[in-house]
């Protein structure tokens, strides 16, 4: 029956969505000040250490200071969009958190809870949708900043997430022919059961790694907001806490391409592949907890080499942007398509042509 | 054409191949370089909490000397002012009356005696100009302020501390003073 809601379930679903909204936050707060740490170590400095012991109130400061600026908006800018943009940054990059399964299901007050806030079937799908949407925040507010170089930052930011989502579609489809369900959490069940997907995918996971640096607007690919041509890019003309949210939605963006990648190739709260956890003889809680401590890891992990990355490769010429998505990456994507789907063809027909 | 030097190179640009184009191994070299960076020793240090030894001959600060028993030594010659290639110096003479041979060690002594120190390029001709041993260059940095007329020295700021009444503060003070009178001998 549609009306008998289950008030409990409601209730422990909105707990579970603060808990990851502040959780996600917390670790794109500490993103920022992991990046700036990274950096530094990579390039023989010292990094932020003067706000409380090793810097950790690095990122306290960043956000004080953030919210002290003085909040500019453009006499010319259409002020509703203009204020729009980097809401819609912040709130698609939070949203895709929503399906991500977090860890097993754990036994609480007398109920099983799923630490996933929504099992939907089409799961990935909506990854996909939601993650297109945050190109629109950027894109939003560079048109509503009525600047040229916002704009054109605006410009190369959407027409690099259409090169590069076409390539990331395809390694997808790839995926889905192997594990032949959308749903995130089947997927994780699956890869516990069997290997990770990467083993499967080696190529999918390469493509679809760079197409994930690319959606995030990450160097090599953040000829969006290229200082040396466009100033700030599209948030040129945003101060306060406005840029604040374009800044923070990358890192939060970053965070959660890193649990996608680590949920869809890397077997997600599995903590080792080829082992039989359930052997370990653990209660059901504890294989949570140890399942969401073994995702975190891995996407520290995926967060490490995105800090890497970006501190060691210098911005791609845009036609060089255009050219690896076009003519590199979309044909590999196409040819791992037809490669697994052949595999998989023969599998199912036991190997028989 | 012959090159003038053999270090002329020929620029190769021939188009990249498939490997290049995908540009995976380039990056993953350049990776390992900026990996092995993180194990590499820092050369900073943490400035406030950590400093580095001057070298003995640097010039900081100037300083006033007084003598053992705490009188001041400048007798206002104004060699320094001359010597000085900023112009940064300026003084005011006073005559010393009886009663005040505590303070000066001449009969004529500075009433005034200011060092502009953002026209000051520490170039220690006033040390080497002053025939009393009255001013030598210290080993600390001019601080940083928020107005000019701050930067202006006033002989207070300059002098030393009393040797006999402060004798911690006169001791550091004068720093490795001592040992840098030796390096120049
Ligand atoms: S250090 Fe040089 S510039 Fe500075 S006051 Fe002395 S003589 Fe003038
Ligand atoms: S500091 Fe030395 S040179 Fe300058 S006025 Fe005094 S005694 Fe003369």
């Amino acid at each position: 029956m549609l009306i008998a809601i289950d008030l409990a379930m409601i209730l422990v679903k909105l707990v579970l969505i603060v808990i990851v909204v502040m959780a996600s936050l917390l670790i794109a707060m500490y993103a920022t000040y992991a990046e700036r740490k990274v950096a530094a170590v990579l390039q023989d400095r010292r990094g932020p250490n003067r706000a409380g012991p090793f810097g950790i109130l690095q990122p306290v400061a960043d956000g004080i200071k953030l919210f002290f600026k003085e909040e500019i908006i453009p006499n010319l800018s259409s002020k509703f969009l203009f204020i729009l943009g980097p809401s819609m940054a912040m709130l698609t990059a939070i949203m895709t958190s929503a399906i991500v399964p977090w860890g097993d299901t754990i036994h609480l007050f007398g109920r099983d809870i799923s630490l996933q806030i929504a099992d939907v079937n089409v799961g990935i799908l909506y990854v996909f949708a939601v993650v297109s949407m945050g190109v629109y925040g950027i894109m939003i507010g560079s048109w509503a900043s009525n600047n040229k170089y916002s704009l054109m930052g605006g410009l190369r930011a959407a027409s690099q997430i259409i090169s590069y989502e076409l390539a990331m579609g395809i390694t997808i489809i790839s995926l889905l022919m192997v594990t032949g369900t959308l749903s995130l959490k089947e997927m994780v069940i699956q890869q516990q059961q069997g290997a990770w997907n990467v083993f499967y995918q080696p190529l999918g996971f390469l493509l679809f790694l760079i197409c994930a640096f690319a959606e995030c607007n990450r160097t090599p690919f953040d000829l969006s907001e290229a200082e040396n041509e466009l100033i700030g890019g599209y948030h040129t003309e945003y101060s306060s806490m406005k840029l604040g949210f374009y800044l923070f939605s990358e890192y939060i963006n970053m965070f959660i391409s890193s649990v996608i990648m680590s949920t869809l190739f890397f077997g997600g709260y599995d903590v080792l592949p080829f082992v039989d956890e359930s052997a370990w003889g653990l209660s059901q809680n504890w294989m949570a907890i140890i399942g969401l401590a073994a995702l975190m890891i891995k996407v520290v992990c995926f967060l490490f080499l995105f800090m890497w990355v970006r501190w060691t490769i210098p911005r791609f010429r845009y036609d060089q942007l255009m050219n690896l998505g076009w003519r590199i990456l979309i044909p590999l994507a196409l040819l791992n398509m037809l490669v697994t789907g052949l595999v998989v063809l023969l599998k199912m027909n036991h190997w028989h042509f | 054409m012959q090159a003038l030097t053999n270090r002329a190179k020929l620029v190769e640009r021939k188009p990249m191949n498939l490997l290049e184009r995908l540009y995976l191994p380039a990056v993953f070299k350049g990776m390992t370089i900026t990996f092995g960076h993180m194990f590499k020793k820092r050369p900073t240090i943490n400035y406030p909490e950590k400093k580095r030894p001057f070298s003995p001959v640097f010039r900081g600060l100037h300083i006033l000397n007084r003598d053992e028993e705490g009188r001041e030594n400048c007798t206002a010659c104004g060699l320094c002012a001359v010597a000085c290639p900023a112009e940064a110096i300026t003084m005011e003479a006073a005559e010393r009356v009886p009663g005040e041979e505590q303070l000066y060690h001449e009969e004529k002594y500075a009433a005034k005696y200011e060092i502009n120190m953002l026209r000051c390029i520490f170039c220690g001709l006033c040390e080497d100009a002053c025939p009393k041993d009255a001013i030598y260059l210290s080993e600390t940095f001019a601080p940083a302020d928020y107005q000019r007329s701050q930067f202006v020295y006033k002989k207070e700021e300059l002098l030393i501390p009393h040797p006999i009444h402060e004798p911690d503060a006169y001791k550091k003070a004068l720093g490795n003073r001592v040992q840098r009178g030796k390096v120049n001998q």
